[in-house]
């Protein structure tokens, strides 16, 4: 669609009763603001949809004659979609300036050469000629009345401290970072903050990468908070529209998201890939109000993170031990020398084997982490010598539910697995170990979540984990020495019994 | 009619299909007529023509996907053709679409040539049929088809 642009507003060619020069909306230099008409008899419905949001025309059903009156009573803002600066483009809903990722076509919509993003084409094309519409009206009420926390259980001391802290933050609009190791219970540590920014009216926000934690966390949070609206969106997630006090969502719905929220948590930082690190950031920052809160969630930050922690230049706080008041199994480190090499003759390291035949006669469950797909089915038939039921899973298995579900129920005493098994999935007595932990797959964030699948029952606290390796990374070793850290720490903090 | 088709609408064509034509992916025209050119060039035809779009699929699309693959494969797209009807056809079963009465009208002369009609898919055929129809009884010398994915 097309824009002429007036003295102090803008009208779209759909409507102009007669021709004027008309321009794409990127071409606009600036986009007047509509002086808001207190009066003004707006749609509720449209309210609802929209407060908060980015969206596009297409995704509204009303016509254009109605959203653009909303424009002119003040209650709706147009941005463009993509912002055109010394003729580069930037995507101003997903903030992508790779130059690779847009491309052009000559459009129907505005007749002429349109620029396209191609990097988030999956929620709609955003092109030179699309408007992201905005909510400027009043903004709807959230009828949340008084303390909203259904939760009857403990924290730890390590869960009480930074349970505080988060409260502190979302009440003073600040940015916490909670460092917890895998098996603290940071879900917990939430809902408090959580109650405090709903009880003040706050639009609360939980983002985590994967579509997996929102299933899992939407129930354990209705549960907790029963009496309020909770909105959990995903990739064909119904009711994205729902303007709820408390949103679970995955980072890359929250693209739909326009100052919308008081307070996000965003779950798991550490399992971003670097390379969408920035674009989460810019998700993140487009979601947010002007003045809100931001915490941060994680087992084990970045290096750049870590550094600023102990800089002082970013707040944090730890909680350094499980719930079950025992440390953290150490990784072993055991060099397995070339074992690609070894696997070519169809053999295995003498030491790896061993491992896994001492697991199989002790009858203990174990994951044995692989980097590679190709690596793990030539392992698969050798280690199937020593147990016909041994299974392998990776990303892409379409039994990986099955599978991981036949190792909880014991049936396979051994599941061999790519990084997919790294984070999220826990079994309560298992040994861990990984083959080829030199590869660079194995960042010291994901070492630190495998080795935090070892111990995590209060009944069976303890467990190997064994980095088999053909030449030690420095991954490894600050993965070694992080764990060690946090387990000195607890230890100083009293938080540790055994 | 004669239908050339390079391959079958299996879910990786599917995919690729819907992200080109329903998400608007305009770039991946040049994909597909990387692999369409060769064989378009062992088709014997005059004129190449697109299935046309009616105005609102259009507007909604940004673009025609079967004159951007004629376009990606270096050729002119020759508009003799236009909808007639508007509904949407893909919320119609196949036998619905089948004996759908006529889609299609003619826009200019049609010259007694050899064309070759272009789509992207070709499911029941009954778009492409309808199009024949139109043009061979507008004057047209023959008529074949050609599209990248065959349900
Ligand atoms: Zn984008
Ligand atoms: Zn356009």
């Amino acid at each position: 669609m097309r824009f002429a642009v007036f003295e102090n507003k803008i009208i779209p060619d759909k409507l102009l009763d007669s021709p004027q020069k008309t321009l794409q909306i990127s071409s606009i230099e600036k986009i007047p603001l509509q002086k808001k008409n207190p009066s003004y008899k707006y749609n509720q419905e449209l309210q609802q949809q929209l407060s908060g949001k980015q969206l596009l025309l297409d995704d509204l059903a009303y016509p254009l004659s109605e959203i653009h009156q909303h424009y002119e009573n003040g209650h709706l803002q147009y941005r463009k979609g993509i912002i055109i600066e010394k003729s580069k483009h930037t995507c101003n809903r997903c903030g992508n300036r790779d130059k690779h990722l847009f491309a052009w076509f000559p459009c129907a919509r505005c007749g002429e050469k349109c620029f396209y993003c191609r990097k988030c084409i999956m929620m709609g094309r955003v092109t030179t000629c699309t408007p992201l519409l905005s909510w400027t009206g009043p903004e709807s009420q959230l009828n949340v009345k008084g303390p909203q926390l259904h939760w009857s259980g403990t924290l730890s001391i390590g869960q009480q401290t930074a349970s505080k802290r988060v409260k502190e933050s979302v009440l003073n609009n600040k940015e916490l970072l909670v460092w917890a190791v895998c098996g603290a219970g940071k879900t917990e540590v939430l809902f408090e903050g959580i109650d405090a920014a709903l009880t003040t009216g706050k639009r609360v926000c939980l983002a985590t990468p994967r579509t997996d934690v929102v299933l899992e966390l939407t129930p354990r949070l209705k549960k907790v908070f029963p009496n309020i609206p909770v909105a959990s969106l995903y990739g064909g997630s119904e009711g994205r529209h729902l303007n709820a006090p408390l949103t679970i969502t995955t980072t890359h719905q929250l693209l739909r998201f326009y100052q919308a929220f008081d307070t996000v948590i965003l779950d798991e930082v550490d399992a971003f890939p670097y390379s969408v690190e920035e674009t989460l950031q810019f998700a993140v920052r487009q979601s947010r109000k002007q003045v809100s809160s931001m915490i941060y969630l994680t087992a084990t930050p970045n290096e750049k993170w870590q550094k600023e922690c102990n800089q002082g230049k970013r707040e944090f706080v730890t909680i350094p031990a499980r719930f079950h008041r025992h440390p953290l199994p150490v990784p072993h480190f055991k060099w397995c020398g070339n074992w690609e090499k070894q696997l070519k003759k169809e053999r295995l390291p003498q030491n790896v084997l061993q491992w896994i035949k001492q697991r199989l006669d002790s009858q203990k469950q174990s994951l044995l982490f692989i980097p590679k797909i190709d690596k793990m089915e030539r392992i698969l038939p050798i280690a199937r010598q020593l147990h016909p039921k041994i299974e392998a899973v990776h990303a892409e298995d379409p039994l990986r539910k099955e599978k991981v579900q036949a190792m909880r129920n014991k049936e396979i005493p051994m599941l061999l697995t790519t990084t997919i098994l790294e984070r999220g999935v826990t079994f309560p007595n298992i040994d861990v170990a990984v083959i080829g932990t030199e590869d660079r797959i194995f960042t010291e964030s994901a070492l630190v979540q495998i080795a935090g699948r070892v111990g995590r029952s209060s009944h069976a606290p303890g467990g190997d984990i064994t980095f088999f390796h053909y030449g030690k990374t420095e991954a490894m070793i600050r993965a070694r020495k992080q764990i060690l850290h946090m387990n000195a720490e607890a230890r100083k903090k009293g938080l540790i019994d055994y | 009619m004669k239908n050339y088709s390079l391959v079958t609408y299996n879910d990786f064509a599917k995919e690729m299909i819907a992200q080109y034509k329903f998400r608007g992916d305009y770039v991946l025209a040049s994909v597909f007529a990387a692999f369409m050119k060769k064989k378009l060039s062992s088709i014997p035809f005059d004129l190449i023509v697109p299935i046309p779009l009616s105005d609102e699929r259009l507007y909604e699309r940004g673009f025609n996907q079967s004159e951007a693959l004629i376009q990606a494969c270096g050729h002119e797209p020759r508009r003799l053709l236009s909808r007639i009807h508007t509904e949407k056809q893909s919320k119609k079963s196949r036998s619905e679409r089948i004996h759908l009465s006529q889609v299609f009208q003619i826009v200019q002369t049609i010259p007694d040539q050899k064309i070759l009609l272009i789509d992207d898919i070709y499911t029941t055929g009954s778009t492409l049929r309808h199009a024949a129809k139109c043009l061979k009884e507008a004057g047209a010398h023959s008529i074949s088809s050609f599209t990248f994915a065959r349900g």
